[in-house]
């Protein structure tokens, strides 16, 4: 079964305040908020590590959830993140751009 | 016998936020039209920071609800909606503007070409009334039917409106100033051409009483996204104003302000 990897798109604009990722779409300003798993899903999403690790190390460690029915959330999550251009997903590692900023936390 | 005559445009400088832009045109009622909108933003003719030649077309029969597009390639920003077309290369300072004579093409291009100016400086334009009492500047921001030009027709004397629908906020240095803008919503009055420092921001809502609560910092930065005007689709002006978003809300208090339609509300803004 071939692995899912996902990646922070470069071209968002994100910012984290009081533990909650506020994201603005760059191509046409939409604004989303994303929940508690949702943040560390895009605050892990480096494009190398795939998605079954990020749930594992990650998710199911901070929420105390069962692993398999949260990959699936995670896929469910992931597909729904990128079809808004936020995660851009992929079977392979994604090459991260190398002045890329993903947002800046405070 | 022919006589090659060549006619000056008319022109006039609108300086709305100290910027000012000169519009040149060469009909008479337009520009006396434009004379009469802007009233109290129109200076004697000097340096403009951007020039626009307006070129009127007969038709008027275009969507002014249509969407609006601002794309910029090579330098080059497009303008566009149902009711005019603009193009404006700011390495130049110059642009031109298609359009009939109406005055609400005209003051659509301005407030874009203000959002793109105020966004690489760390400002916006906002959905907000804005006032100034006391030498400060409070913004009371809402979308349409939140009470923007209810609060504002309850101002008494002592306070001096800045608008009641659309403010001008310019980051100078660490401060924020909020500017006068002939933008208008139900009121239909100009606000006053005057500036000062932002000391507020409300979020309007309207209750059973006249209160003030604090708010956390991700419903301030999420209030405050939610009421930037923005049209631009150019990801590097997207994320400056969205930082520029945040960088406002740790500097000025944000406060939800609800209230009831009577003047008693102003008692809680000094």
């Amino acid at each position: 079964m071939s692995r899912l990897y996902v990646s922070r798109n470069p071209r968002v604009a994100a910012r984290s305040i009081d533990g909650e990722m506020m994201i603005m779409s760059g191509r046409d300003s939409t604004l989303f908020t994303l929940n508690k798993t949702a943040t560390v899903l895009w605050q892990s999403a480096d494009g190398n590590t795939p998605l079954d690790e990020i749930v594992e190390r990650r998710i199911c460690v901070e929420f105390e959830v069962e692993p398999g029915q949260a990959l699936l959330d995670a896929e469910s999550l992931a597909r729904e993140l990128a079809s808004h251009e936020i995660l851009q997903l992929s079977e392979r590692p994604i090459p991260q751009p190398t002045t890329a900023k993903h947002g800046e936390s405070r | 016998m022919s006589l090659d005559t060549e006619v000056a445009p008319l022109s006039l400088v609108i300086t709305i936020g100290e910027m000012p832009v000169r519009l040149n045109t060469m009909d008479q009622r337009f520009l006396n039209m434009l004379r009469e909108r802007y009233s109290g933003y129109v200076v004697p003719a000097g340096d403009a920071e951007i020039e626009f030649d307006i070129e009127l077309t007969e038709s008027a029969s275009a969507d002014p609800d249509a969407d609006v597009s601002v794309r910029q390639s090579n330098g080059l920003w497009t303008l566009q909606r149902g009711d005019f077309r603009a193009e404006w290369m700011p390495a130049k300072r110059r642009g031109w503007i298609r359009q009939s004579a109406n005055p609400y093409s005209i003051d659509a291009v301005l407030r874009i070409v203000h959002t793109l100016l105020l966004a690489q400086q760390g400002g916006f334009l906002l959905h907000s009334a804005s006032a100034i009492r006391n030498g400060k500047a409070f913004l009371f921001a809402g979308v349409s039917e939140a009470g923007k030009t209810t609060i504002s027709r309850l101002a008494p004397r002592d306070v001096t409106l800045l608008t009641d629908e659309i403010s001008y906020v310019r980051k100078q240095d660490t401060r924020y100033i909020a500017h006068g803008t002939p933008f208008t919503g139900e009121l239909a009055k100009l606000g006053e051409n005057v500036s000062a420092p932002i000391s507020g921001l409300y979020l309007l809502a309207k209750g059973p009483e006249n209160r003030i609560d604090p708010i956390a910092p991700r419903d301030a930065a999420r209030g405050l996204l939610a009421n930037l005007l923005f049209f631009a689709e150019d990801e590097a002006l997207v994320q400056a104003t969205f930082h520029s978003a945040f960088e406002f809300v740790s500097r000025v208090p944000v406060s939800r302000l609800t209230f009831v339609p009577d003047s008693r509300v102003w008692e809680l803004i000094k």
